[in-house]
C-alpha cells in the first residue's frame, strides 16, 4: 500500500466513523494505524541478493530468503531461559504435511492448498527443481547441501504431483536437519524458467531481485544499502498467518544512531548493536533486550601447528595459560558471552559442544611451560584479526598482546581488512590469530569435522593433523548415522579431550547474538542462522 | 564560447583515459580477494574457484581490461557484488541523493559565509571579524561525523525537533516520482506538499552539518579576496567619487572579489560530493560516497571503478562550468581563454 492509498482509505474510515476532523489531523491516526501493523527494523547492513542460491549472497540476504521462501520441513520452538529457541531434534512440516523416513530415503507429501505468491500451486516438480538447483549452482548452497550428503540431482525424485522422495547416498544423521536449513528453499520453478537465459539457466539474475516463493512475506521494494520492504503473503500455508503486515528494514550504519532510534521509540527492533550498548541498555526498562548464545559457535585463539614455535604442544599450552580470560569477558564483552574456560578441576567432559576448557590465566605456569619447551625468553610473532569485526577483535587482541608479553612472547598486531581475511585464512600461514566459527547444524561432530579434521577444511585454520582425532570424528559420524549411542558418546568425549590437551586452538567464549526491541514487540525466536524470523513477531 | 567548451572537453579526454586505466589497475592491485570474500563464510577452495571463474577474475589482466573497456564503451559499468545492482543504475540513483545534500549544504554555507566574509573584510579587526575567525576555525577543525552526531543528539535525541536520521525520507513516505532525482524538486513537480515537507525535514540537519564544514573555506576566501579588492585603487576612486558605501562594496568590490570565491566553491562542492561519506553514514543517507567506500572495503571492483569515473567526469564538467562562470563574472577571463 502506498501512502496515497492509505490516506484515502484512512479518510474513508474516518468519514464512515462520522469523524469531522480536518484533513491534516486525519493523517496522524492513519500514520499511527500503519505504524501498528508495520515493523521497523534497523541494522548495520542489508542484503546484496534476495536469493540464498545466488553468487556471493551475504548473511543479511539469508534473512530475506528465510522469510520469503518455505522449506519442506522446519523446526518447532522450545523454551530456553524464557526465549523461544529452535528445537534441534524435532521437525514439523512447512510445505510438507507429512514426512516418512525410510531406511535409505525420506518421502514428503506436500500440503494440498499451498500456492506460490503468484497463485500457482506448489508441486513436487517445483520442489525437485529447487533442490536440483541447490546442489548444482555451486558455491555456498551446494557446499551446505553436501554437508548433509545431498549431492546429486538424482537423489530428488518426483513420485507424483504432491509427493517427493529424497534418496540417501549414504547414511548420514545430518541429511534431515540439512533439509530444514535456509538453502533447500522451494522456488516457483515455472516463473523462474520463464525469466532464465541461456547463460543463466537457473535464473539467478531474476531471483536476485525478486522473491518468488510460497513464503510468508514477499519483498515489494528493495533499495540496496538503504531499505528492504516486505509485505505479508495473505495465503501463506506454511504456518499461522503472521501478525505483522509489513516489515520495513532500514540500514543505519551508525551504531549510535541505531541506539538513538531505539531509545526514542522510532525503531522497533535493532539487530546488531555493539555489546557495550547492549550492556548499558539492559538497565533501560523501556526496552526488551534478548541475548542468546550462538549455537555451536566459539571464538578462539588459533595457532598454526605446522611451524615453530607453535608446532610444540607445550608452547600452545603456555599460550592457553597466559590468555587474559577474565579481562576479555569483562572489558571486551561486558559479560555478554559464555566463558569457554576455567572449568573446575573435577569437571567431567560431557557429550556436548561447546563446553569449557580447564585453562585459566596462570602466568607462572605459562612461563614454566614455555621454558620447558625451550623458549625461556619467549619469541616474537604476529597476532592477526579480522577488521570486519574490529569491535570485539581489536580490544581482545590488545589484551592478548599485553598478557602474552608477560611471558616473553612479543606480538605485533596485524589487522586484516574483512575483504582479505578469508584469503589470508585460506593460505594457512598466519601464526597466531583470533577467529570465530559457528555451524548451522548444531552437532559436535559437525563442528569438529570442519575445525579439527585432517581433511584440512578452510576452518581448520590451524592446519591441525592428528590420526587419533580423525578416528574420533569419523567414528562419531558413523556412530551417529547408525544410532550407536555408546560409541558416539565415547568418540565425542575423546575428541573434546584431545582438542583441549593438544590445544591447536584455545576456546575463549561462546558469543551472544543481541537483539533489542521495544516493549510492545514480542515473539522473537532464536534460529540457528541467528537472523530474524518476522513470521512470529507481533506488535501491540 | 563553443570553441572554448570544445577545447576544454578535448583536454579532458586524456585524463579520462588515464583514470580508466589507473582505476582498473589499482583495484586489481588491492590485497583483498573478491572471490574469497563473496564465497561466504563456509567456502571451500573449489567454491572460491567457481566464483572466481563466474566473475571472470581467473582471466589474465589484459583480457579483463579489454572486457572492461568494451563493456564501458557500451555504457555498461558492470555489476556491484555487494548490492547486486548494476553500477550505472546505482550511480544514477545515488548521485542525485549526494548532490541534493551537498548543494543544500553548500547553499546554506554560501548564504551564511559570503555576507559574513564581506562584513568581516569591511569591518576588519572588529568583533564581527573575530567572530568570523572563531567560527570558521571551529567549523573546519570539528570533524563532520562529530558535528553530525552532535546535531543528531541535540536536535533528534534530546529536543525531538528533527526527524529520525533515517535517510532521505521518513519510512512512511514513498519517494516522489523520479524526474531529477532531487526529492525536493520532484515532490514540487508532483505537487506533493506533504512529501516536500518530509524530504526537507530530513535534509535540514545533514545539510547543516555539511554547511558548518563548508563555511570556513568560503568565508575565509571571501574575506581575503574582499580585503585585497577593497585596498585597490578603483575602490578608492569610487569612494572619492562619493558613491555610497553600499554601491562600492556590493557592485564594485564584491563583483571583483567573486572570482576566487567561485573557484573555491567549485572545489568545495566536488570535494564534499565525494568526501561526505561520514555525513552519509551518520544520517543513513543513500549517497555515492558511502557506496564507494563500502565497495572498497569488500573489494567490489566495479563500483569503485564506476565511482572514480563518474567523479572524474563530474570534475571535468564542474571545471568547465567554473571556467564559463569566470567569463560571465569577469570579461577579461573570457579573452584570456
Amino acid at each position: 500500500m502506498n501512502r496515497r492509498e492509505f490516506l484515502t482509505s484512512a479518510s474513508a474510515t474516518a468519514a464512515a466513523a462520522g469523524a469531522t476532523v480536518a484533513a491534516p489531523a486525519v493523517f496522524s491516526p492513519a500514520k499511527a494505524q500503519a505504524r501498528a501493523e508495520t515493523l521497523l527494523i534497523v541494522s548495520e547492513s542489508g542484503p546484496n541478493n534476495l536469493d540464498i542460491h545466488g553468487v556471493g549472497t551475504n548473511v543479511p540476504g539469508y534473512e530475506a530468503s528465510w522469510n520469503c521462501y518455505d522449506r519442506l520441513i522446519t523446526h518447532p520452538m522450545k523454551d530456553v531461559n524464557g526465549t523461544p529457541y529452535y528445537d534441534r531434534d524435532k521437525f514439523e512440516g512447512e510445505l510438507a504435511e507429512d514426512m516418512s523416513i525410510g531406511d535409505m530415503s525420506v518421502t514428503f507429501k506436500l500440503k494440498k492448498d499451498a500456492t506460490f505468491q503468484d497463485g500457482t500451486p506448489v508441486t513436487a516438480k517445483d520442489v525437485k527443481w529447487s533442490l536440483d538447483r541447490a546442489v548444482s549452482v555451486g558455491g555456498f548452497p551446494t557446499f551446505q547441501m553436501k554437508a548433509g550428503s545431498l549431492e546429486k540431482p538424482e537423489q530428488f525424485v518426483v513420485v507424483d504431483d504432491r509427493t517427493v522422495r529424497v534418496d540417501f547416498i549414504r547414511k548420514d544423521r545430518l541429511t534431515i536437519p540439512d533439509l530444514a536449513v535456509i538453502v533447500p528453499c522451494v522456488i516457483n520453478s515455472e516463473l523462474v524458467k520463464k525469466n532464465a537465459t541461456a547463460q543463466d539457466p537457473w535464473g539467478l539474475e531474476y531471483t536476485k531481485q525478486n522473491t518468488v516463493g510460497s513464503g510468508a512475506y514477499k519483498v515489494t521494494k528493495w533499495t540496496p544499502g538503504t531499505e528492504v520492504i516486505f509485505e505479508r503473503f495473505e495465503n501463506w500455508k506454511g504456518g499461522p498467518l503472521p501478525k505483522i503486515k509489513r516489515v520495513i528494514w532500514r540500514m543505519v550504519p551508525s551504531a549510535g544512531n541505531r541506539r538513538a532510534l531505539l531509545e526514542r521509540g522510532d525503531a522497533d527492533i535493532s539487530y546488531d548493536l555493539p555489546n557495550k550498548d547492549f550492556a548499558e541498555l539492559k538497565g533501560n526498562s523501556k526496552l526488551n533486550i534478548i541475548s542468546t548464545p550462538y549455537s555451536n559457535g566459539v571464538q578462539y585463539i588459533g595457532m598454526n601447528v605446522t611451524k615453530p614455535p607453535f608446532d610444540n604442544p607445550k608452547v600452545r599450552q603456555a599460550v592457553a595459560y597466559a590468555l587474559p580470560y577474565d579481562k576479555i569477558m569483562e572489558a571486551v564483552l561486558f559479560g555478554l558471552a559464555n566463558p569457554m574456560f576455567g572449568a573446575p578441576a573435577d569437571y567431567q567432559t560431557q557429550v556436548k559442544w561447546p563446553q569449557p576448557t580447564k585453562y585459566k590465566t596462570d602466568i607462572a605456569k605459562a612461563k614454566a611451560l614455555l621454558a620447558d619447551a625451550g623458549y625461556p625468553n619467549g619469541f616474537e610473532t604476529t597476532l592477526s584479526f579480522d577488521l570486519g569485526f574490529a569491535g570485539i577483535n581489536e580490544p581482545l587482541c590488545v589484551l592478548v598482546q599485553e598478557s602474552l608479553g608477560q611471558i616473553g612472547i612479543k606480538t605485533t598486531i596485524n589487522k586484516i581488512p574483512g575483504a582479505n581475511w578469508r584469503t589470508e585464512l585460506n593460505k594457512k600461514e598466519l601464526p597466531l590469530f583470533t577467529n570465530v566459527f559457528s555451524g548451522w547444524l548444531d552437532y559436535p561432530e559437525y563442528f569438529f569435522f570442519w575445525c579439527y579434521h585432517g581433511s584440512n577444511s578452510v576452518f581448520n585454520t590451524m592446519s591441525y593433523q592428528s590420526a587419533a582425532m580423525d578416528q574420533f570424528i569419523d567414528g562419531a559420524r558413523a556412530a551417529a548415522a547408525n544410532g550407536d549411542k555408546a560409541a558416539y558418546d565415547t568418540d565425542v568425549k575423546g575428541m573434546v579431550d584431545l582438542a583441549f590437551a593438544d590445544v591447536p586452538r584455545v576456546p575463549l567464549f561462546q558469543p551472544y547474538v543481541n537483539v533489542a526491541m521495544q516493549k510492545n514487540v514480542t515473539g522473537y525466536e532464536y534460529w540457528f542462522h541467528r537472523r530474524l524470523d518476522y513470521r512470529a513477531l507481533q506488535k501491540g | 564560447m563553443l570553441k572554448l567548451i570544445a577545447s576544454r572537453l578535448a583536454t579532458a579526454i586524456p585524463s579520462l583515459i588515464g583514470v580508466v586505466i589507473v582505476t582498473f589497475l589499482l583495484t586489481r592491485v588491492l590485497p583483498g580477494d573478491t572471490a574469497a570474500y563473496f564465497a561466504g563464510p563456509a567456502a571451500t577452495p573449489q567454491a572460491i574457484a567457481e566464483i572466481r571463474a563466474k566473475l571472470g577474475l581467473d582471466k589474465p589482466l589484459p583480457v579483463q581490461f579489454v572486457d572492461y573497456v568494451s563493456a564501458l564503451a557500451k555504457g555498461d559499468l558492470g555489476t556491484s557484488l555487494s548490492t547486486g545492482q548494476s553500477v550505472a543504475h546505482e550511480i544514477t540513483t545515488r548521485l542525485p541523493a549526494s548532490a541534493e545534500l551537498t548543494l543544500s549544504g553548500l547553499i546554506l554555507a554560501l548564504v551564511i559565509a559570503v555576507p559574513f566574509g564581506i562584513a568581516a573584510a569591511v569591518k576588519q579587526g572588529s568583533w564581527i571579524d573575530h567572530a568570523c575567525r572563531i567560527i570558521t576555525t571551529a567549523g573546519v577543525s570539528l570533524p563532520v561525523f562529530f558535528t553530525g552526531l552532535l546535531l543528531v543528539y541535540l536536535f533528534y535525541f534530546r529536543l525531538g525537533w528533527a526527524p529520525a536520521p533515517l535517510g532521505r525520507l521518513d519510512v512512511f513516505f514513498s519517494a516522489p516520482e523520479t524526474v531529477t532525482g532531487f526529492y525536493l524538486i520532484d515532490s514540487l513537480i508532483a505537487l506533493d506538499g506533504e512529501t516536500f515537507r518530509a524530504a526537507l525535514a530530513q535534509l535540514v540537519v545533514p545539510a547543516l552539518t555539511l554547511a558548518i564544514f563548508a563555511l570556513a573555506p568560503i568565508a575565509r576566501i571571501t574575506r581575503a579576496s574582499m580585503l585585497q579588492v577593497l585596498a585597490s585603487e578603483f575602490v578608492r576612486t569610487a569612494r572619492a567619487a562619493g558613491l555610497t558605501s553600499r554601491t562600492v562594496i556590493i557592485t564594485y568590490a564584491f563583483r571583483n572579489a567573486m572570482l576566487p570565491v567561485v573557484t573555491t566553491l567549485g572545489m568545495v562542492f566536488s570535494f564534499l560530493l565525494g568526501a561526505n561519506v561520514l555525513v552519509e553514514k551518520v544520517f543513513a543517507w543513500p549517497g555515492i560516497g558511502s557506496y564507494a567506500v563500502e565497495a572498497l572495503i569488500t573489494s567490489d571492483f566495479a563500483p569503485v571503478q564506476g565511482f572514480v569515473l563518474a567523479m572524474a567526469i563530474l570534475y571535468v564538467a564542474l571545471n568547465l562550468i567554473i571556467d564559463l562562470a569566470y567569463g560571465i563574472i569577469d570579461p577579461r577571463a573570457r579573452s584570456e581563454a
